[in-house]
């Protein structure tokens, strides 16, 4: 388990110091996720190494959102009058999304399997 | 000062009951998530958070002093989103054998969910500053709050829109993937993980192991994406 943080929180230094060392738009933990998956893709046998801690951890990924999701409620003023409007955008504009990659994945697998097949 | 204020301000104060407080009240949110059988609307994060709120209204306690206890979980969402990696590498060659319909995806989803919060957001009225922070809303918190102090949006707003937005995505996509009769896992979870960033991908890895790696695959994609999208859409739209 403490192989397993240890590399993860490395992973996550490694990455927070090259974005803000490249001044890349991109966050510290998701170039963290890069290294560690090009140090898997190297190191095979480091999989196995990981996979206990690893599970727990993505089991209870909800649990991490939680300190953050209420604070939304400590700051629910901030969405004003506007609240029922910016509800009706989230909720459409999110539904749009996940209809239109759903649908793309799904049709183009599909067609891709017609061609190989 | 009676020996039960005294403890009571002792308690109150320290970060370790607020800890507690969370990791209890997740704890009771799963358990209840399970008897309800994984029902979309008994959302682990929602159930725990309308406890944890009750807590602390009653309690009378302020957001910052929540905080210096819940900081440490909330710590853990950088090494969790590193730890996607290993769902990452165990579907490495499905995902290669499908980079046509990942990488589309991918574009259609991460454009729509830009386009049309700022489409809506215009046609609501909303104002310049509110649009400004909801176009990142589905990228996972962290990359989201960067993207909207880049573009001139509020990053509070922004950070109170995408864990909405996440909520919305993990309670509307069982219901909607299963009416919609799409049997594919990993069109599921990816389309999830691309809308409703980590909330979703845990709420597909409730669901099903597939959806959430592919989950995973969509969210870290789209966090890429979205941080090169946003300011040129927003440049020409807003």
């Amino acid at each position: 388990m403490l192989v397993t943080l240890g590399l993860l929180l490395s992973c996550q230094l490694a990455g927070e110091l090259v974005a803000r060392g490249a001044g890349l738009p991109v966050p510290g933990p998701v170039v963290g996720l890069v290294l560690l998956l090009t140090l898997l893709v190297w190191r095979p046998g480091l999989r196995a190494t990981v996979r206990p801690t690893v599970t727990v951890i993505l089991a209870n990924l909800s649990l991490f959102f939680v300190p953050a999701a209420v604070g939304v409620v400590a700051n629910l003023d901030i969405l004003s009058e506007d609240w029922a409007a910016i509800l009706t955008v989230l909720l459409v504009s999110t539904v749009l999304a996940m209809l239109v990659a759903v649908g793309t994945f799904v049709m183009v697998r599909k067609t891709l399997v017609g061609r190989d097949e | 000062m009676s020996e039960a204020t005294e403890l009571w301000s002792y308690l109150a104060a320290a970060p370790l009951s607020w800890l507690t407080l969370t990791l209890l009240a997740y704890l009771a949110a799963v358990a209840v998530s399970r008897m309800l059988g994984n029902a979309a609307l008994a959302n682990p994060v929602l159930l725990s958070v309308c406890g944890i709120v009750l807590v602390l209204g009653i309690t009378d306690t302020g957001y910052e002093t929540y905080f210096e206890g819940a900081q440490f979980i909330h710590f853990l969402l950088g090494p969790a989103t590193v730890a996607l990696a290993l769902p990452l590498v165990d579907n490495m060659d499905t995902i290669r054998r499908l980079v046509a319909p990942i990488i589309l995806a991918l574009f259609a989803g991460s454009l729509v969910a830009v386009i049309s919060a700022i489409l809506l957001g215009q046609a609501f009225g909303l104002s310049d500053m509110v649009i400004l922070s909801l176009s990142p809303k589905s990228t996972t918190a962290p990359v989201a709050l960067g993207i909207s102090e880049a573009v001139g949006g509020i990053p509070g707003l922004t950070a109170v829109l995408v864990i909405l937005t996440g909520i919305i995505g993990a309670v509307v996509v069982t219901p909607m993937m299963n009416l919609l009769r799409i049997r594919d896992w990993r069109a599921r979870g990816f389309a999830v993980g691309v809308a409703a960033h980590g909330i979703g991908t845990a709420r597909a890895f409730q669901v099903n192991q597939t959806a959430g790696a592919y989950a995973g695959v969509g969210m870290a994609l789209n966090a890429l994406l979205t941080s090169l999208i946003v300011p040129v859409l927003v440049y020409w739209l807003v």
